[in-house]
């Protein structure tokens, strides 16, 4: 899933406080599961934004909405005949939905509640770890399953480098070494021999050095 | 070995000889005077002198640079180059830029994180890695072309070497990843600083059995200590390094005005215990901002007056 985490309130404050009817729009999906921006977190920072306007004296309408999704047309369409009672709206979608939001909305403007950080998955309630960056080009067959661009901070496909400590990456101990990982696994595989094939040079065009990119699928979209 | 390149290291190396190099780090400005000075305290006893690439990912004055002055002064550089700041366009750039001044020996290297430096809010590239850097100087050596496939005019001739830690983990493929460099088609190794001399041995065994020592040069890293506090500070901070205790004992058993001697001592016991390993080609002499130890270290070793090859 991708993984979001709660931008400072300050932060949102300071994007919102001109504005009058605000919407805070929360979305069922990813950000739900790692508790940053569903129905929940909506909720909380709707109170929370009243609160501070109350403080400041300031009449401000804040609304709250959770769509099923925010990166699928049809349920943004949801909203559309309510969006002319706001002035501005804080997402707390990933910054995809934030950005799909906009596209459609063209005269609203659309403030990111959340700071979208990574593709990963749950070690359980409150740790996330990231574990794919979408390269566009999955070499997980040759790595025994784990992904060293992703989970080598220096992304080497021949590794490790010579900063492998006791199974610990030399940025910082509390990080695996990707390929402290990688060996290990093609041992429990009994592939360890595949670790002496070279990793030729990486065609990075299908990832983001190519630009943006698109999956098309016309048999689909018939 | 025969000499593929006019690199005085490889004709020295394929000679017989045991080979000496060291290292200058460029300076954090501009005055090139700062590497002159070090290159003269050390020239005369070693046989190249790397030039490091903006070594713990400090910004300093860019190693080509350094390595064009080397050359102008008649000397022999290595010039050092991480994967961290350039993409495959500057790096085979650069190589082109070296091999215009007739620069004939590349270390290929991935580069300390940039979090270590003074610029940790940066983005580190590594389009290519180590041994894909290794490759690419030989394709571009011995094929004469680009990566791009499009032919050189005037291919760089360049004697290409790494870096190898021995004591790093997992240990166990410590030599099948050197293994992997050679088949990458490196032709010498500088090794990190050594201090566990059994560990380096056993990895020296593990070389020589799969026959490793007779495809690449290894010459064996060797700082000395300035004192205690550097002993501990490489043992407990700087990533992959073994210091083992008895170090930090032995340091610790003399005078603090006697540290440094002490350390030296303790670097030279172990060149001459390591040049009779079988398989340990020559010693890469980093004395970390002490250049002019390195001579002293050099003549106690045996290994001066350096062979004359040309």
């Amino acid at each position: 899933m991708i993984v979001a985490d709660k931008k400072p309130i300050e932060e949102i404050i300071e994007e919102i406080k001109d504005h009058e009817k605000i919407l805070i729009l929360g979305c069922n999906e990813c950000v739900t599961v790692c508790e940053a921006g569903g129905k929940k977190e909506v909720g909380v920072l709707a109170s929370a934004l009243r609160m501070y306007f109350l403080n400041e004296g300031k009449e401000v309408k804040i609304d709250e909405v959770t769509l099923e999704r925010q990166c699928d047309h049809e349920y943004l369409e949801e909203i559309r005949d309510s969006m002319d009672q706001y002035d501005a709206v804080v997402s707390i979608a990933c910054g995809v939905g934030v950005q799909f939001m906009a596209e459609k909305y063209h005269d609203t403007p659309i403030y990111p509640g959340v700071n979208t950080c990574f593709m990963g998955v749950t070690e359980k309630r409150g740790l996330w770890t990231e574990r794919c960056q979408a390269c566009g080009e999955c070499i997980l067959a040759t790595t025994g399953g784990i992904c060293p661009i992703t989970r080598c901070a220096k992304r080497v496909l021949n590794g490790p480098c010579g900063g492998s400590v006791r199974g610990s990456c030399e940025i910082n101990k509390e990080i695996d070494c990707a390929w402290q990982l990688i060996v290990d696994r093609l041992k429990s595989l009994n592939r360890l021999d595949d670790y002496e094939t070279l990793c030729p040079l990486k065609d990075w065009s299908t990832d983001r050095a190519g630009g943006p990119r698109k999956v098309v699928r016309e048999d689909l979209q018939q | 070995m025969k000499a593929k390149t006019p690199s005085k290291l490889e004709k020295i190396l394929a000679a017989g000889h045991m080979a000496v190099t060291s290292e200058c780090g460029p300076p954090r400005g501009s005055d090139m005077e700062v590497i002159v000075e070090k290159a003269n305290l050390i020239k005369d006893h070693v046989d190249a002198i790397n030039i490091t690439d903006n070594q713990t990912s400090v910004t300093r004055m860019s190693s080509l640079a350094a390595c064009i002055q080397l050359k102008l002064m008649g000397l022999e550089p290595v010039l050092q180059m991480v994967t961290r700041d350039r993409n495959r366009i500057a790096l085979q750039s650069d190589i082109l830029g070296a091999a215009a001044f007739d620069i004939y020996n590349i270390l290929c290297l991935s580069g300390d994180h940039q979090s270590f430096g003074d610029c940790p809010t940066g983005q580190n590239v590594h389009d290519i890695d180590s041994m894909q850097l290794i490759q690419t100087v030989r394709h571009m050596r011995d094929d004469g072309k680009f990566l791009g496939g499009d032919d050189i005019k005037r291919p760089p001739q360049m004697y290409v070497g790494a870096a190898a830690n021995p004591f790093a983990d997992p240990f166990d493929i410590r030599v099948p990843r050197l293994a992997k460099k050679v088949a990458a088609g490196v032709e010498f190794i500088q090794t990190q600083c050594i201090y566990n001399l059994d560990k380096f041995e056993e990895w020296m065994k593990g070389v020589r059995e799969r026959g490793l020592h007779e495809k690449v040069y290894i010459l064996a890293g060797m700082t000395p200590m300035k004192s205690v506090g550097m002993a501990k500070y490489m043992q407990k901070r700087v990533p992959g390094m073994d210091v083992p205790d008895e170090i930090i004992k032995r340091l610790q058993g003399v005078e603090k005005g006697q540290q440094a001697a002490e350390g030296i001592k303790i670097c030279i016991e172990a060149m001459q215990r390591l040049k009779e390993v079988e398989g340990v080609a020559g010693f890469h002499v980093m004395a970390i901002e002490w250049e002019e130890k390195v001579p002293e270290i050099v003549e106690a070793a045996g290994l001066h007056p350096r062979p004359n090859v040309d």
